[in-house]
């Protein structure tokens, strides 16, 4: 395989634990609905496979708030992805499912990680291929830094400041049997 | 994350592992989203090039294949023979090499010589996929089976199919043959003795020589169409007789499950091996394996050209 072993990584510091997740998510809720004022034609859309999560978590907070229960919707970018072919291995393409009209509901995208923004340029792109939303908004659970793209977003549950060398990886009990966000770096192996 | 197909060329569904079709049959689930979508298109092969090299005719096979690159923002050519350098004696090596001038991503090639694919494959640097070669393979027709197949049953290990008409001609049969025994299901043939091969007992297929036991019990049949073009005569008496023998009527159903799908690849001789009230009946799938056929050639071309998969 080019590119040689893969480098170890071991877990430098723990920036949320599963109280730290719940406090983000919670605060991310009661920012879309003040600056939205309710959550009237607000629409969720998770990008895969975290942000997913996420966004459902995020809608019911939403519901506990206002009592009214938001579409949430799953997006995959792979296939707009702007590496496709510089990625070592390739990668699988999974559903959007959007099982619901984007067109004039303000849209709020939701991932886990933002870091280089080039995923939120693809989800940008994908979910301009569904429809013409009235206005689209980010939130993400870290925002890391290292911005590629003039991207940024309007609700962050943690600012964390990284190096390139290290890696954010944010477990949650849907898909790995527990809430936390850790840092990782690389080891001299 | 993931990995894409280990391959450059797809020419069979013979050398395929059962995870290698297990991944172009998910891929397409995603790929048939594409096709509900008002904007029916994007951006994952933008800058590529693929080129229809058809040397036989074909309307759902070649459009297929057209739609699914362009749906993904490839440009796509077609090349008939009819009106191309083929008809001035340019052998495939030659036309084959033209072609890689050209820096082709994607050739897919449909010959009426089997094994036509694989020289070309080892001619181009582009990867080749066989969208029929002879009587040999045809494998993207065999994957839109399955996924039509495993999108009405939910699965596909256990399941039963009889496919009935000429196998002798049939890369269809071929190439279902080969995945679907590799992905556990059972499958028996039945035609009339002229046209089953023989010792088709060796590939693991169980073999019928009437049409009424051979559909008894399947969860599947799968029709083959009489290929006029490729009868050199004399294989059954008169197409009357074929029907009245091998054709699958409302009356011969009854002998069948009550859910049973049928299955066609087209083009169908209607009122020869299905009749037209079968053939557009609730049990038919005719039309799902059309519409199927772009969505697991939009799989295949990602698989093979969207990624560092391809290429080198």
């Amino acid at each position: 395989m080019p590119g040689g072993p893969m480098s170890q990584r071991r877990e430098k510091a723990q920036i949320l634990d599963a109280a730290g997740i719940t406090r983000a998510i919670t605060r991310i809720a009661h920012e879309i609905v003040e600056r939205n004022n309710g959550v009237q034609d607000i629409v969720l859309v998770g990008l895969r496979s975290r942000g997913v999560d996420l966004a459902h978590r995020i809608a019911v907070k939403l519901e506990e708030i206002e009592g009214t229960k938001v579409p949430v919707g799953a997006l995959d970018i792979t296939l707009y992805r702007d590496d496709l072919g510089k990625a070592e291995t390739q990668p699988v393409v999974r559903r959007t499912e959007i099982p619901f009209a984007i067109n004039d509901k303000k849209v709020v995208l939701v991932d886990d990680v933002l870091y280089t923004g080039r995923s939120c340029r693809a989800a940008m792109d994908a979910l301009m291929d569904l429809g013409r939303p009235r206005l689209l908004q980010l939130a993400v659970l870290v925002d890391r830094g290292h911005r590629e793209l003039p991207i940024r977003a309007d609700y962050v549950g943690k600012n964390m400041p990284t190096s390139h060398q290290e890696q954010v990886q944010v477990l949650l009990t849907e898909e790995d049997g527990v809430d936390r966000v850790v840092i990782l770096e690389e080891t001299a192996d | 994350m993931g990995t894409g197909l280990k391959r450059k060329d797809l020419l069979g569904t013979r050398d395929l592992s059962p995870e290698e079709i297990g991944l172009i049959l998910d891929t397409a689930i995603s790929m048939k989203e594409i096709a509900s979508r008002d904007i029916k298109k994007v951006p994952t092969l933008r800058g590529k090039t693929i080129i229809n090299l058809f040397y036989e005719p074909s309307t759902r096979t070649r459009t297929s294949f057209e739609i699914a690159g362009k749906w993904m923002s490839a440009d796509v050519i077609n090349i008939s023979t009819s009106s191309s350098s083929v008809v001035k004696g340019e052998t495939l090596k030659d036309t084959g090499l033209t072609l890689q001038a050209m820096h082709p991503d994607v050739v897919v090639i449909r010959h009426s010589a089997a094994g036509a694919p694989q020289i070309l494959a080892g001619l181009l640097k582009a990867s080749v996929i066989n969208a029929g070669d002879g009587a040999h393979e045809h494998p993207t027709q065999a994957l839109l089976d399955l996924f039509t197949i495993r999108e009405k049953r939910g699965t596909l290990a256990g399941l039963k199919v009889a496919i009935v008409g000429d196998i002798l001609h049939s890369r269809v049969a071929r190439s279902n043959i080969f995945a679907m025994q590799k992905m556990g299901m059972q499958v028996r043939v039945c035609g009339p003795a002229t046209m089953l091969p023989r010792y088709m007992d060796r590939l693991g297929v169980e073999v019928f020589s009437r049409i009424e036991p051979a559909i008894a019990d399947v969860d599947i049949i799968m029709m083959l169409r009489i290929q006029l073009e490729r009868q050199g005569g004399g294989l059954f008496p008169t197409l009357r007789e074929y029907s009245k023998l091998f054709g699958l009527n409302l009356d011969r159903l009854k002998a069948a499950k009550q859910d049973v799908l049928i299955m066609h690849p087209g083009p169908i001789n209607r009122g020869v091996e299905i009749s037209p009230e079968v053939a557009d009946g609730p049990y038919s799938l005719i039309l799902n394996q059309v519409e199927n056929g772009v969505a697991i050639r939009m799989a295949v071309l990602y698989l093979l050209a969207g990624g560092q998969a391809a290429a080198n």
